[in-house]
């Protein structure tokens, strides 16, 4: 539904947009994740014809975005960071003027109005004017006028920023619920968010892909192995090579507490390797005392920190 | 044109929603009645110096009430009321839809640009022509005592003129309210360059040096004095239907170049 190819966005030297290559499927619900500025927004942007590429094609049904612009325009919904809302307006007249800009033929409108309506829940609020309402049911009404000329694709920037916990929770159920019939693009910077909202993820950072793949994919990849931490105290000075001849064990790490003569433990060891029971033998075995052990994966966010960072030498590196 | 018509709509009920209307329209009709009545008043009074003057003399006296009435009434209209109140009807035009963010929700539609530049347009154009309506009743209550009978084809050439200058004013402003998404710096900007545009041409009146002549030709106020005479000229209908229709090319261009502004 939607192919990317090298796209690229500059704005004099800087790159916002670098070389980046994707495609996302009929009914699939693809998550954007990025700080602030990884250029999440200008590949919206591009991908709805707002903004030309410098470099590169996308396109969306088949058509290029740029070429034929005016048939990708009537394919796609677009909900900006902010949604796009006249506060004059009561919030049928508002769908009904959207439904006429798409292109929705007169005859379908009242129709078209009252589904987009009916998804997002916000039926009970047509006749109220726009700035009258809560900051949750704005993002709806935001919502609706994305679908409400039935598009292929949808594309959403942010769209639970600055919602309540009630409202993101909401608001993402009504993106799963558009998913199947439209094709979703969704971008944040939270993270759970994607986590259980999309079917595949993209990390985007400083304008370039870092990573492709299903959350539960990228968790498994980014994780390569298991992570048990401990806490002890006592006497440690054979600790890290007993730990090291643990069977399974690959990398052990000592870190002394400041506060107390404690030492925290953290010890890798393969993917499906349970490790609890030997290093608890372990440890009890040696004369110390076993405060608290625990299995730790990492969580997206840390795989997100983790790409997120280690970009920068290279980058760096590229700079130079 | 389905494209036209429903940015036309929104926009005309745009207007009305919003006090912005009601404020203008306000204003203009309390300065238009009371301009009428002064000139009204004062042109009587003149007239009635030149009649008791000329029957001292035993000369009919040589004072056409009516025509003077409208030529001035249109004539300061023009000059004076539009430069003002004009800007507060173009200042949000595009600023504001830039500031709500609606603007990239336009530009994101299947919707030529031309379309949403003469929607607006002819929106901004029918709000005007509804504040200006109202004052030809005047013309209606003081030509039933008129005597001359009041020339109906000046007053037609005049409101014609008045109607044209405010075209051209309109596409000005709403271009200037393209560059910004300040509803205030692009009503600011726009009332100091109809002001300026007013000096120049206060300036050149009596002057008739090359330099005049050229500024003359070009001053959008100094087309209009024929109107108000009742001149009806084709070179003043093309010169201002060329000014609404730069105005209307450089608000497109400057759509066109937010697609490519940093943002």
């Amino acid at each position: 539904m939607i192919e990317v190819e090298h796209l690229t966005k500059s704005y004099g030297q800087a790159r916002a947009v670098n070389d980046i290559s994707f495609k996302v499927e009929k009914g699939e619900i693809l998550g954007f994740l990025g700080p602030n500025g990884a250029g999440k927004t200008t590949t919206m942007r591009i991908l709805t014809g707002y903004l030309p590429a410098t470099g590169g094609t996308a396109r969306i049904a088949g058509f290029d975005v740029f070429e034929d612009s005016m048939e990708v325009r009537k394919r796609i919904g677009y909900l900006p960071e902010t949604p796009p809302l006249y506060p004059d307006m009561s919030v049928s007249d508002y769908l009904a003027f959207v439904a006429r800009i798409k292109g929705v033929e007169a005859a379908d409108l009242p129709k078209r109005v009252e589904e987009a309506m009916r998804m997002t829940n916000i039926t009970d609020r047509k006749d109220w004017l726009i700035k009258k309402l809560s900051r949750g049911y704005k993002q709806r009404v935001g919502i609706a006028q994305a679908v409400v000329h039935n598009p292929d694709v949808v594309i959403l920037d942010e769209p639970t920023v600055g919602l309540d916990p009630t409202q993101r929770n909401e608001v993402r159920n009504l993106i799963k619920g558009l998913a199947g019939e439209h094709t979703i693009i969704l971008s944040t910077h939270i993270l759970s968010e994607v986590e259980t909202t999309c079917d595949r993820v993209i990390i985007i950072n400083k304008g370039k892909i870092s990573a492709i793949d299903t959350p539960d994919n990228l968790t498994k990849q980014l994780k390569g192995g298991e992570r048990v931490k401990i806490v002890v105290r006592g006497e440690a000075d054979g600790l890290r090579s007993a730990l090291e001849d643990v069977e399974g064990a690959k990398a052990v790490e000592v870190e002394s507490h400041e506060h107390d003569d404690a030492l925290s433990v953290t010890v890798d060891s393969e993917l499906g390797v349970d490790l609890r029971g030997r290093i608890a033998a372990k440890v009890v075995g040696s004369g110390l005392e076993l405060l608290e052990l625990r299995s730790v994966s990492l969580s997206l966010e840390e795989i997100f920190m983790q790409l997120t960072t280690e970009e920068k030498p290279t980058e760096e590196k590229a700079a130079l | 044109m389905k494209g036209i018509l429903a940015i036309f709509r929104r926009e005309l009920n745009g207007y009305f929603v919003s006090p912005i209307a009601y404020i203008v329209i306000g204003a203009f009709l309390v300065a238009a009645g009371f301009v009428f009545s002064i000139i009204l008043s004062s042109v009587m009074q003149y007239a009635m110096m030149a009649q008791a003057q000329a029957a001292r003399q035993g000369a009919p006296p040589d004072i056409d009430v009516p025509l003077q009435v409208i030529r001035s009434f249109v004539g300061f209209i023009g000059t004076y009321v539009l430069p003002i109140l004009m800007p507060m009807l173009t200042m949000g035009i595009y600023a504001e839809d830039r500031k709500r963010g609606t603007m990239e929700m336009l530009m994101t539609s299947p919707i030529t640009e031309i379309q949403i530049v003469l929607g607006k347009y002819l929106a901004s154009l029918t709000l005007f022509v509804v504040m200006l309506a109202p004052t030809l009743l005047y013309y209606v209550i003081v030509g039933a005592y008129s005597d001359p009978p009041l020339p109906w084809r000046i007053v037609g050439s005049g409101y014609l003129g008045l109607f044209l200058l405010g075209a051209v004013l309109l596409a000005i402003g709403a271009f200037i309210s393209s560059l910004t998404e300040n509803q205030i710096i692009a009503g600011v900007v726009t009332f100091v360059l109809f002001l300026t545009l007013l000096f120049i041409d206060l300036s050149v009146r009596d002057s008739s040096s090359p330099v005049a002549e050229v500024i003359k030709y070009l001053s959008i106020l100094q087309h209009y004095q024929e109107f108000s005479q009742g001149v009806i000229d084709t070179t003043n209908i093309i010169f201002y239907l060329s000014g609404v229709v730069l105005g209307l090319f450089l608000t497109l261009r400057s759509l066109d170049s937010m697609r490519w502004r940093r943002a």
